[in-house]
């Protein structure tokens, strides 16, 4: 067992040093905008004097690494910084104090809402993929396999805003079923608030599905061919039995492995999802920034993108590790 | 609540059917083995496709089903085409070819053909388009159509966007240019990932730790995050240059997508770079060069141009993101990421005009309908190569 340990500690660090890079390139990235943070918040009109001055109060004027450091621990205290856009709304409208001006009370609820999303999808989509998978393992080569795969390839090469507006269109404009804005906010109900959020959710069920399901039956069918399971069937048990209880334990490896990768596909795909349903989330946040060129907002979002990313690849690396005999009792 | 009742009763009427199809095959057949033998699974597939062959009959006659009826003559003339070019294929063209197309599944028949179609209208954009791309006429936001009555015009039969501009030239075009600048950006992501790769395999040693490390890092950021963080900096250099905007974006999903390219070439070329013949030629005396490009190569083509169907559809997936975020390709140039997002209001509008609530569709559809006939032709090159029967 201390082999295991001794693995997933390097893992473990090893995603720590990635996310340490990552943040590297981040703020290297973001230092290479023409002009600095003192001309942004300034504008064009900016004397000399306040552009120095600025530069003075946030420490622009010391060198990269000492900037670096000083922003990297800042993070990790959880201060994530003075979003721009919000900044320059407090100064023209007279509110000094600055309460929602930094970046950390930008994020939270959105960072909430976005989690929120993913996990509606999650539970969709994981039991969908896996029960669909199974199924065509079970038909093989029948007409259902067929349609399965086709509208597996179909939904993975769409782009998202096309199954998002198509599911729009007949789910909210022509039957209208579900809302098709997902405004949803603070206090709301939960059964609302879920009612809110199925459209975008099964938009990323599409997206996230077919991956998953591909792999579930390729996984099976792979096993199907062992002795054990020919063993199983000569003894007369049921088809479905025989991929329920003999073939999908040895099965779910992979699978694991593949649900936490697009579990982490899903931060990528929320991005699109939720500006084509205007959700309240991290990813239009994001795209918002990135538009107005909010830096501190980009590289916070970025930042926490990037950590829950490497967070699910870690996860399936070491769901993988765990599930794996051989990489437990290593010769 | 009704729709969900109606969904209920649906489901039971379903599941009770299958229930009593087999038993009345069982009792009226005398118990033919057939029927003995069937499993409830396969007694309900029958019985739900009957369920939707009717539903569907059902839905074909309902006069407000427009997109319903659309879908089903698209979808039949798609495949009547892609049967007629699978049965061209086989008469036509040389032994190797027909060969090709005597085991090729319909999918992948239908992908060749709209790929090849693709490229006819992204090459000739100029002739086949009725304007130019950035042409402003009098009227904005007509009505698609062409029908006077309705407020449309015959010289626009897509109508017109919001500042007037003809609808279906800046489809065709946008064929030009999201299809070509995808393109674009794939192929100098195969060489530049591809050439590293293939440099990581033959060198080794630092050359290959360093690259490999930095290619790790690289991919453990999301790739539309990293893009858009890329993006933002390329917007603040670009200043008001908006072609510039463009250029900046080939290179950085091109770096960014080199990364997965660099994994691929670099695994195949150290299965190929033990082989004898490597050896032989290097203790011939043969340069980098002459290694990689005569002795890997060749030998390295098939997983290459599978990767790069896949590769493309993923760049072009890609940039169709960041211009639907409004952050891609600029305007002036149609593309169609765009042209979704610009138009996308018009979906409120499919109970009245069906026509209308269908033009953000054609623009979305014509981005996944390349990328699913992409996917179709790798799906049988990957599958005929591997030899996999399952």
């Amino acid at each position: 067992m201390s082999s295991v340990a001794k693995i997933i500690g390097q893992r473990l660090l090893l995603g720590l040093l990635t996310l340490f890079v990552i943040s590297v390139i981040i703020f290297t990235a973001v230092n290479m905008l023409p002009g600095d943070f003192a001309q942004a918040v300034l504008g064009q009109g900016a004397t000399p004097e306040a552009v120095a001055a600025i530069r003075r109060d946030l420490g622009l004027d010391q060198p990269f690494l000492v900037r670096y450091w000083s922003w990297l621990s800042d993070m990790l205290r959880g201060d994530l910084g003075t979003s721009f856009a919000q900044a320059n709304f407090a100064t023209f409208t007279g509110n000094e104090s600055q309460a929602g001006a930094t970046v950390m009370a930008q994020i939270g609820p959105r960072f909430e809402n976005t989690l929120f999303l993913a996990g509606v999808t999650a539970m969709i989509a994981v039991p969908f993929a896996v029960g669909l998978g199974i199924l065509s393992a079970l038909f093989r080569n029948s007409a259902f396999d067929k349609g399965a795969n086709v509208f597996a390839l179909t939904s993975i090469s769409s782009p998202e805003f096309f199954l998002a507006y198509v599911l729009i269109l007949f789910l909210a404009v022509l039957n209208p079923i579900l809302p098709s804005l997902s405004n949803i906010y603070e206090g709301m109900g939960m059964g609302e608030r879920l009612q809110r959020t199925l459209l975008p959710a099964l938009t990323l069920t599409l997206v996230v599905t077919a991956h998953m399901m591909r792999m579930t039956r390729a996984a099976i069918i792979n096993l199907l061919a062992s002795p054990y399971i020919e063993m199983a069937r000569l003894k007369g048990i049921k088809p479905m039995r025989v991929i329920v209880r003999h073939a999908l334990p040895n099965a779910l490896a992979p699978i694991i492995n593949v649900i936490a990768i697009n579990l982490a596909y899903l931060i990528t795909g929320v991005v699109v999802v939720e500006v084509v349903f205007v959700y309240p989330g991290i990813g239009q946040l994001f795209v918002d920034s990135v538009k107005i060129r909010d830096i501190p907002v980009v590289q916070a979002c970025c930042l926490i993108f990037a950590a829950a990313y490497i967070l699910l690849n870690l996860m399936a690396d070491i769901f993988s590790i765990l599930s794996n005999p051989r990489l437990r009792h290593p010769k | 609540m009704s729709f969900w009742t109606w969904t209920l009763a649906i489901a039971l009427a379903v599941f009770g059917g299958a229930w009593l199809m087999r038993a009345l095959g069982r009792r009226l057949t005398g118990n033919a083995p057939y029927f003995r033998d069937m499993p409830y699974a396969v007694a309900f597939g029958y019985v739900a496709a009957v369920a939707a062959v009717i539903g569907g009959a059902v839905l074909w006659v309902q006069p407000n089903a427009v997109f319903f009826r659309w879908a089903v003559q698209g979808f039949v003339i798609a495949a009547a085409l892609a049967f007629v070019f699978r049965l061209a294929g086989r008469h036509i063209g040389s032994e190797g070819t027909r060969k090709a197309f005597r085991t090729m599944p319909l999918t992948a028949a239908f992908g060749i053909l709209t790929i090849l179609v693709y490229a006819v209208l992204a090459i000739f954009a100029g002739l086949l388009a009725p304007y130019g791309q950035a042409e402003v006429f009098a009227q904005p936001n007509m009505l698609p159509g062409g029908d006077p009555a309705s407020g449309g015009d015959p010289a626009h039969p897509l109508g017109t966007d919001q500042i007037g501009r003809d609808l279906l030239t800046r489809l065709i075009y946008g064929a030009q240019n999201t299809v070509g600048i995808a393109f674009a950006t794939t192929c100098l992501a195969f060489l530049l990932g591809g050439s590293l790769g293939f440099l990581a395999a033959v060198i080794g040693g630092w050359f290959d730790n360093l690259l490999s490390r930095a290619v790790d890092v690289l991919m453990a950021i999301p790739s539309l995050i990293f893009a858009l963080l890329l993006m933002t900096i390329a917007s603040a250099w670009a200043g008001s240059e908006r072609w510039l905007l463009t250029i900046y974006m080939i290179v950085i999903i091109a770096v960014i997508d080199s990364t997965r390219v660099f994994r691929l070439a670099r695994a195949v070329g150290q299965n190929i770079v033990v082989m004898d013949y490597i050896e032989a030629a290097k203790l011939r005396g043969e340069g980098l060069r002459y290694l990689i490009f005569r002795e890997i190569l060749p030998n390295a083509t098939a997983p290459l141009l599978a990767e790069f169907g896949l590769r493309f559809c993923f760049v072009f997936l890609t940039i169709a993101a960041l211009s639907f975020l409004g952050v891609g390709i600029q305007p002036p140039l149609a593309d169609w990421g765009t042209m979704v997002r610009d138009l996308a209001q018009f979906i409120n509008f499919a109970a009245f005009s069906p026509l209308a609530a269908a033009l953000p569709l054609m623009a979305a559809g014509a981005i996944a309908l390349l990328t699913v006939a992409v996917n179709f032709v790798v799906d049988w090159v990957l599958h005929r190569s591997s030899g996999l029967k399952d």
